[in-house]
């Protein structure tokens, strides 16, 4: 981890993008700016930072901006890890994807599920991922479940009786 | 529609099927173009290869794999949103049931991060006690992920030899925690239970017949000429390219990259034992079955040095605010029984802030992320599940390969639906 002052060195070299800073138990997080997430996140990556360990959503509701999305770093040669973060706001909340998604962006091809992930679990979209889709529930499902608003359990087993609520309109 | 007597529905409407036009049409463009024809296949979810409830979409040409599109997500229980509904404690149960053949690890993971958070000190001897429950856990991963891989590639004794020490493993597990699997040993601050009389003495002639059994192992696979043709120069993927998918664990390893948690950032007392990190050479097949062979050795060597330096003391912390007190203490201390009451009905209360604990899995990095509000319950747990992440590559490494070492390559993969989809 870098220690404080060196958090602060990397916030200086990042400019205006970084909104904030973070020194908790070891862990360093930069708060950024999602408009200049790829501009940060490649600028870490040149600094050594090169493997993406995990990408993650946040909910902080109430708070606001509502939604996180945090990019775990890890620098494998000084094993060194340290976190991105950046806040959106709960309705249409939007942020570039870190996935590669044509030849000029390298990006980061571990982020495509990870994205997918967030994007199902919360309603982030990521602007240029090349497969937005949701991935572990169904494709017709509705809402973002993994939500601090979203109700807990409740969810019908799907038979084939109770299907459709038309065939049993219908009879 | 009446049915003809003596036929039944679906027979009917087998025998309607006519193939007549498809041949037509293949007579009409020529041979030349039928070659080119890609045929999508899907694959799963229920087939005993894919280990679980995986779905492939599968595009051949001929026998040829070019695209292989992973849908998952069938068994997808809601773990990580269970969580936010429980008291910290109350967690540890239903996270030890995400990657299911790894419950060590994801308890160790999970606590790990909440232990950052309340800054609690573990002492010693329950460090010790949980890295020998974990290499015993990663024996059993790895025994299990042998004996279906062998399943995979048509050696079912192969099967019977994995799983009947991974018995003896589980026998372990029962006789100190209680439970065969998923035992909720681990708690925040140490570990439940002190080991039993008799115990150590248990693992002890365990890890005498473990390294032989493996040499049989060996013996039966490193030779068996089907084996290393299904297995040797098959699907190999360079370290780089595995990085960019975010892969690590066994799979990094084979392909050459010496990256191991447990070395390069060492956590709970890793740091006090003497082991090697197995690493392949080309990536292929069989590095990475060898590489996870040559760990379970390792293992081994790590449980035999930390039951001999097991040192005397508490296998909990004594922090009242964290862990339940000792059973006897309730009789006799009020200040016991308040503790005691609190911690059941409202679990511990931890200080707000965000952790992020990796470990290293049987399958790669498994981290846990923890988030915490300050109230008695966790707003935010992840599981960055190595099987999840790694699955990315898998299309990358069968691409233009047979469909046969599709499977084998899958089996190397050895991912855990359980942890994928959590």
């Amino acid at each position: 981890m870098p220690d404080a002052t060196g958090l602060e060195l990397i916030r200086q070299e990042l400019g205006d993008s970084v909104i904030d800073t973070d020194f908790f138990r070891d862990r360093a997080t930069l708060v950024v700016d999602p408009r200049s997430i790829r501009a940060v996140l490649g600028h870490l990556r040149e600094r050594g930072y090169s493997a993406m360990a995990s990408l993650h959503g946040v909910d902080y509701y109430p708070q606001e901006p509502r939604l996180g999305v945090v990019y775990e770093l890890l620098d494998m040669r000084r094993v060194d890890r340290v976190s991105v973060k950046l806040r959106l706001g709960s309705d249409a909340p939007e942020v570039d994807s870190v996935t590669p998604d044509s030849e000029q962006h390298a990006g980061w091809p571990t982020a495509d599920f990870q994205e997918r992930e967030v994007y199902d679990m919360f309603g982030v979209v990521f602007r240029g991922h090349p497969d937005l889709r949701r991935i572990l529930m169904p494709e017709d499902y509705e809402g973002s479940p993994q939500r601090r608003d979203f109700p807990l359990g409740g969810e019908p087993v799907v038979f084939t009786y109770n299907e459709s609520p038309k065939l049993e309109g219908a009879e | 529609m009446s049915t003809p007597p003596g036929i039944s529905e679906y027979r009917r409407r087998e025998q309607s099927i006519t193939l007549s036009p498809l041949e037509q049409q293949v007579e009409q463009d020529g041979a030349a173009q039928t070659t080119q024809e890609l045929l999508t296949l899907n694959f799963g979810p229920h087939h005993p290869a894919t280990h679980g409830v995986l779905r492939l979409l599968v595009t051949l040409q001929g026998e040829v794999v070019r695209d292989i599109k992973p849908i998952v997500g069938y068994v997808h229980t809601g773990i990580e949103k269970t969580a936010e509904d429980k008291s910290y404690w109350k967690v540890i149960p239903v996270i030890e049931r995400m990657d299911y053949l790894a419950y060590h690890f994801n308890a160790l993971a999970y606590i790990g991060a909440v232990e950052r958070l309340v800054e609690v000190q573990v002492p010693t001897r329950a460090e010790y006690l949980r890295v020998i429950h974990l290499e015993l856990n990663r024996i059993s991963s790895h025994l299990f992920w042998l004996a279906t891989s062998a399943l995979d590639l048509g050696a079912i004794s192969m099967f019977w030899y994995g799983t009947r020490e991974r018995e003896l493993i589980n026998d372990l597990f029962e006789m100190s925690t209680g439970q065969r699997m998923h035992t909720r040993y681990f708690q925040i601050g140490g570990v439940a239970e002190d080991i039993p009389p008799g115990w150590a003495a248990k693992v002890r002639e365990f890890l005498d017949i473990m390294p032989r059994r493996l040499d049989q192992y060996g013996d039966l696979l490193n030779s068996n000429e089907i084996v290393l043709q299904r297995l040797r120069g098959t699907c190999a993927l360079d370290a780089e390219t595995l990085l960019a998918f975010g892969v690590t664990g066994p799979l990094l390893r084979a392909a050459g990259n010496p990256w191991d948690l447990r070395k390069a950032a060492p956590y709970s007392c890793y740091g006090d034992f003497d082991f090697k990190i197995p690493v392949g050479t080309v990536g292929d097949n069989y590095d990475r079955f060898a590489v996870r062979m040559a760990e379970m050795y390792e293992s081994v060597k790590i449980i035999d040095q930390a039951l001999e330096g097991l040192p005397e003391g508490p296998y909990i912390t004594s922090d009242r605010k964290v862990a339940l007190p000792p059973r006897h203490e309730l009789a006799t201390s009020m200040e016991a029984l308040i503790h005691h009451f609190k911690l059941v009905t409202e679990g511990l209360r931890v200080p707000p802030g965000e952790a992020y604990f990796p470990i290293e899995g049987p399958r790669g990095e498994l981290g846990c992320f923890v988030r915490s509000d300050g109230s008695s319950k966790p707003a935010r747990v992840h599981m960055r599940d190595p099987s999840f992440v790694n699955l990315q590559a898998f299309s990358r490494m069968a691409e233009g390969s047979y469909i046969a070492d599709m499977i084998a390559t899958l089996a190397m993969l050895d991912p855990i639906l359980g942890g994928i989809d959590r």
